[in-house]
């Protein structure tokens, strides 16, 4: 590498590249939701404040892509961040962001988690830019998250489209040296657009869609330009995806013979490339971190002449993330686990730290249940999710953020009574005020209870946008009688008091809701931290 | 050369500060790191495994392939063992030797002690004592980071520094702590 000018590195995470990338390539604005393993891109923006920079957690992950569409319309660049499932909910305005004239550079980036380190799913977020047709960007490693990023805001205004880059938690949540190149300056305020480009009533959409189509070769002729073949050996080839690759180049100097290699790191998946490969091997191996992606259409619905290994024949496995001995064990290398010793070990799972008002609020609502038979308990995503395990084993269910109302909603008009739904304040926010509106509308039979820890504590207590101060003034303004709504602390000392509370409002038939409320103890500790 | 670490303990026990400060002193000397940590959910109180590589050359995949470690750092004594299939044969286990009883089917700790031992080599630590002996209880991960420092490509003043980049911006009083615990793990360390 020639540099005229030293650049100084910076050790970052792989989410931290991808803020910095950001950052350098002159973003006006930049929003997300927290979720695991993605948090960190915004958190690192949030901590370096530049002028002319906004940096916000916005309600849910459909509120904040939306945002960033707004800033791409007048013209200046926009990052919005989220986890895997966050995506599902930004659904709606993603996929429809590629039937506009994107302006600004639009840039979402998407954190997947194969192996389920800290999520309910592992589904593949390219399956996702491939049904909005636009590019995704795949880096495998700290610096292509980088320099990924910086080129997917250029990329994002010659094609006027969104374009996604995919991370997984291994690279996310993984620390190596970056070098930065010198950075952009911020994109002035640019006039408003043709309406008509932007305005989605069916006879524009019609247009804007075929003139999606007919960008498409331009998409593909782009990642052919950038796509990594290295032929070498005849008899086997092997294509990575992103990550894949490390684990690949760290078996490389064991293997008799380098095969011929294909890295695809743009998508969509850059055919020439995969068609030059396949003329030239007897063989391939897939490795992809996600879902068999590349492999499925690779395989086609009928089998083709050319032998396929890879998670669709089991040569690598389905499901779980990749790591350096899945990969071994495909390459077809020995074993290199060694013969243990009988280890009596006992498991540790996560649990509620010790002093979590969560803790209080689920010994209360046992109590509280304690003489009913087979209440249904629907509860949600966060910290409080634990309440699944011992001791507690308190809640049937965690779905998706904010389906607690919604399920309890529905067993409860099923005929299940008690039913009672178990959701954190900040997920309240993200998703739980419209199923309450289900309810108050329908003048459903349930009980919710909001944990209301003043935080959004699994990501690591980020603030919640509204002070908890007001969460009983939007549920009373969502329609919720007065009496059956009540504040009430979550702690030892309190106990009886949420106790009587719960009982009474699980025998009242018709909606009720009891926020427990205390502040998370690690934002305590935390926040004691700060001041010293 | 190479030096591949699994950093392991229980979720709040500073797993990531040791990780920090042996991948910034290694990173200071010039030779490529990565550092594979667990956020999220799996830090509340349960088994936390992070990877460290450091490399002359360069350093390919983020996880270290079982069989290959050169060290089990860490931090509770039934967490050293979790991942003994990432050990070398010829790799060593360095371990405070303090448990964290946060479950109800906590095994015997003699047997463990005895188990850490017979798998070869070992650096078996009381660094919760020591760390109490510092002057913080929590310094107990710069114990061991102490107690490993003959294992590692960097000098003894690499590290000092790189403790009081992580703890300097904590107060006086709790760098001054995790000085004194690296202090007094090195001397077991060499001993």
């Amino acid at each position: 590498m020639t540099t005229t000018k030293k650049t100084p590195t910076r050790v970052v995470l792989g989410d931290e590249a991808v803020a910095l990338g950001a950052l350098h390539a002159g973003i006006s604005a930049a929003y997300g939701y927290p979720g695991t393993p993605s948090t960190e891109i915004l958190e690192y923006l949030l901590r370096s404040p530049e002028p002319g920079l906004t940096a916000a957690w916005c309600a849910n992950e459909k509120t904040a892509y939306e945002a960033a569409v707004g800033v791409s319309l007048v013209g200046r660049r926009s990052l919005v961040t989220m986890k895997h499932v966050g995506l599902n909910v930004a659904a709606d305005p993603f996929i429809n962001s590629a039937l506009v004239e994107i302006a600004g550079g639009l840039v979402v980036a998407v954190a997947d988690d194969p192996g389920m380190h800290s999520s309910q799913n592992e589904q593949d977020s390219r399956y996702y830019a491939d049904f909005a047709r636009i590019l995704c960007l795949e880096p495998a490693d700290q610096q292509q998250a980088y320099d990924m990023t910086r080129v997917a805001f250029d990329l994002s205004e010659r094609f006027h489209l969104p374009v996604m880059i995919r991370l997984v938690t291994r690279l996310a949540h993984s620390r190596s040296v970056v070098t930065p190149a010198p950075p952009a300056t911020q994109l002035p305020l640019g006039h408003l657009p043709d309406g008509s480009d932007w305005t989605l009533l069916p006879a524009n959409a019609r247009r804007r869609f075929a003139d999606l189509l007919q960008r498409q070769p331009a998409l593909l002729a782009y990642s052919e330009s950038v796509a990594a073949l290295r032929p070498a050996s005849t008899a086997l080839g092997v294509i990575t995806t992103g990550i894949a690759r490390n684990y690949f180049l760290e078996h490389l100097a064991n293997l008799p013979e380098a095969p011929s290699h294909l890295h695809i790191g743009t998508y969509p998946i850059p055919i020439e490339a995969v068609r030059k490969l396949a003329d030239h091997v007897d063989r391939i191996v897939v490795l992809e971190d996600g879902y068999p992606f590349v492999e499925r259409l690779l395989r086609g619905l009928l089998p083709g002449p050319l032998p396929i290994d890879g998670k669709l024949n089991g040569v690598v496995p389905a499901s779980g993330e990749l790591d350096p001995d899945v990969v071994r064990a495909a390459l077809h290398l020995p074993d290199q686990r060694p013969a243990l010793p009988p280890l009596n070990l006992a498991s540790r799972p996560p649990q509620l730290c010790r002093g979590c008002p969560h803790a209080d609020s689920f010994h209360a609502l046992i109590d509280a249940m304690a003489e009913m038979e087979g209440p249904l308990v629907c509860s949600d995503i966060g910290c409080y999710t634990l309440g699944a395990l011992p001791p507690y084993r308190a809640i049937q269910s965690c779905v998706c953020m904010g389906a607690s109302i919604g399920m309890a909603r529905g067993a409860s008009d099923a005929g299940y009574r008690p039913a009672i739904a178990v959701i954190g304040d900040s997920t309240f926010l993200h998703s739980g005020m419209t199923p309450l509106l289900d309810a108050v509308a329908a003048d459903a039979d349930l009980t919710v209870l909001i944990l209301d820890n003043h935080t959004v504590a699994m990501t690591g207590a980020q603030p919640t946008l509204v002070p908890s101060e007001r969460l009983p003034e939007i549920i009373r303004g969502l329609g919720v009688d007065p009496d059956h709504l009540h504040v009430l602390r979550a702690s030892r000392k309190g106990e009886a008091d949420l106790i009587a509370t719960i009982k009474q409002e699980l025998e009242h038939p018709g909606l009720s809701v009891v926020i427990a409320e205390r502040e998370c103890i690690e934002a305590v500790k935390r926040d004691r931290r700060g001041r010293t | 050369m190479k030096l591949d670490v699994i950093l392991a303990g229980v979720g709040g026990q500073g797993v990531l500060s040791v990780s920090a400060v042996i991948a910034g002193a290694t990173a200071h000397l010039g030779w490529n790191v990565k550092q594979s940590e667990v956020h999220g959910m799996a830090q509340r109180g349960g088994a936390v495994l992070a990877h460290l590589r450091m490399a002359d050359g360069p350093v390919f995949s983020d996880l270290i392939p079982r069989g290959s470690a050169d060290l089990i750092l860490s931090l509770e004594p039934m967490e050293s063992l979790r991942y003994l299939e990432y050990l070398h044969p010829d790799g060593t286990i360095a371990t405070d030797i303090e448990p964290v009883r946060n479950i109800d089917d906590y095994p015997a700790l003699e047997v463990l002690l005895e188990t850490i031992r017979a798998t070869g080599k070992s650096i078996l630590v009381d660094a919760t004592s020591l760390a109490r002996q510092a002057g913080n209880v929590k310094a107990a991960n710069m114990v061991m980071v102490g107690a490993v420092a003959h294992l590692l490509p960097v000098t003894e003043a690499a590290l000092r520094s790189e403790v009081e980049t992580s703890f300097g911006r904590l107060g006086d009083k709790v760098l001054a702590a995790n000085l004194e615990a690296f202090r007094l793990g090195r001397s077991v360390g060499v001993a």
